[in-house]
């Protein structure tokens, strides 16, 4: 490793390779709380929850919408296997918006059949969006 | 002999299936190209999912989890990715055969037929189909792997079923597509030579703990391979098709060639035939 502040940094989904690059440090949110990794980190392997995920690069920080998977932390190599992740430009703001009323709603009026943790996934998501967004 | 018309007849009808095989043929070397790109993307996302899953199972080996251990009861729940039309070759009945004539007894099996194919031949042999899907292998996407796997994963957690299996059609270059048995739960370990290449010392941790990081890897684990078994199919399907298309084509080619030949015969011994019954009309008169 030619510089030891950066490691590599790949967001595989299952459809394309997201992202591949080396950066100073990368923020998200995991079952765990929120964590921020720089490079020489333990090895640790994390679930993600939905939230923000953000890649800091020569200083600048670039924001993204991760939903859904699973991180693999080495010292020189992030690894996440995300399901669902979307660039701020590829959000559909309305859509975001639309899905957090319908789930808040859910939420709201509890009755006994409400899938409750699938609701809160959904708000949550659409948390992310929006406020990747802003 | 046949007579010239009747050859003729059937000359212009094998030409005509010959322009539809040699178009059918263009279609899927298309649909090919495409399917490969998106299975050779998604390549890389399962490779990890794979490392990933076995380096944790390396891990937490003497887990005791329902994931890992097979159920006493239940039937053996076989997912099978055929396609839904025909004129692939052998592409849809070597899956087939996969679980008929494989190891799988009758009555143990339930079957999650993915494509209609599959899920006639099976019905005609009298097989539990619990569920049936048509579209997903039109243009397979992760939600709709995420959806079965689910269905799949409720109904090993309820005990309905204790193992679960997927049949497909594995795509290992354009020519070459290996029909595959894989099993997906309970997860075997399998020895893994990659396993080496990770430095000693830097044990992985888990958060959360491992057991409940395997509750939830392993579904996504089993989606991954759904997903990339279903993308594999829809590439192997085409390339089958393409082959088949083209040994279709020319296989007509001959065929067509063979037919002209009997054709102009035919028409040189009617014009000899017709000769020599005017040169003897002829002399009679004479």
């Amino acid at each position: 490793m030619a510089d030891m502040n950066q490691f590599t940094l790949k967001i595989i989904t299952p459809e394309r390779v997201f992202y591949e690059e080396e950066v100073e440090m990368v923020e998200f949110n995991t079952t765990e709380g929120e964590i921020g990794i720089y490079a020489q980190h333990v090895p640790t392997t994390v679930i993600v929850k939905p939230g923000i995920l953000t890649i800091t690069k020569d200083g600048n920080a670039r924001n993204a919408a991760l939903h859904a998977g699973f991180a693999e932390i080495l010292p020189d190599r992030v690894t996440i296997l995300a399901e669902i992740i979307e660039w701020p430009e590829e959000i559909d703001l309305e859509r975001a918006e639309a899905a957090y009323s319908r789930a808040r709603e859910r939420l709201d009026k509890k009755s006994g059949d409400t899938d409750i943790a699938r609701a809160e996934t959904a708000l949550q998501r659409s948390i992310a969006r929006i406020h990747v967004l802003k | 002999m046949a007579s010239m018309r009747d050859i003729k007849r059937r000359k212009s009808s094998i030409q005509s299936t010959q322009q539809i095989t040699k178009a059918m043929k263009l279609v899927s070397t298309v649909k090919l190209q495409r399917a490969k790109t998106r299975a050779e993307q998604s390549k890389s996302y399962f490779k990890c999912m794979y490392d990933t899953v076995t380096s944790i199972l390396a891990k937490a080996g003497t887990i005791d989890h329902p994931y890992l251990k097979a159920g006493e009861s239940g039937k053996k729940a076989v997912i099978v990715i055929t396609s839904n039309r025909g004129l692939a070759g052998g592409y849809n009945s070597n899956v087939v055969k996969l679980v008929t004539k494989g190891e799988l007894k009758k009555d143990d099996v339930a079957i999650y037929a993915l494509g209609r194919k599959g899920k006639d031949t099976f019905a005609r042999y009298g097989y539990d189909i619990r569920l049936e899907n048509d579209e997903i292998v039109e243009n397979p996407s992760y939600s709709d792997a995420m959806k079965l796997s689910q269905t799949l994963l409720d109904a090993y957690a309820a005990g309905e079923i204790s193992e679960i299996y997927l049949a497909y059609t594995a795509f290992k270059n354009t020519v070459v597509h290996e029909p595959t048995l894989l099993k997906l739960l309970p997860v075997e370990l399998e020895q893994n030579e990659n396993e080496e290449q990770r430095e000693p010392g830097t044990p992985m941790n888990f958060e959360p703990e491992d057991e409940e990081a395997l509750n939830m890897i392993i579904p996504k684990y089993v989606t991954s391979l759904i997903f990339g078994g279903l993308v594999e199919a829809v590439a192997s399907e085409n390339g089958a098709r393409m082959q088949a298309m083209d040994s279709a084509t020319s296989n007509a080619e001959d065929m067509i060639s063979h037919l002209s030949l009997q054709y102009n015969r035919a028409r040189q011994g009617s014009i000899t035939q017709e000769l020599t019954e005017i040169i003897a009309g002829a002399n009679a008169i004479n």
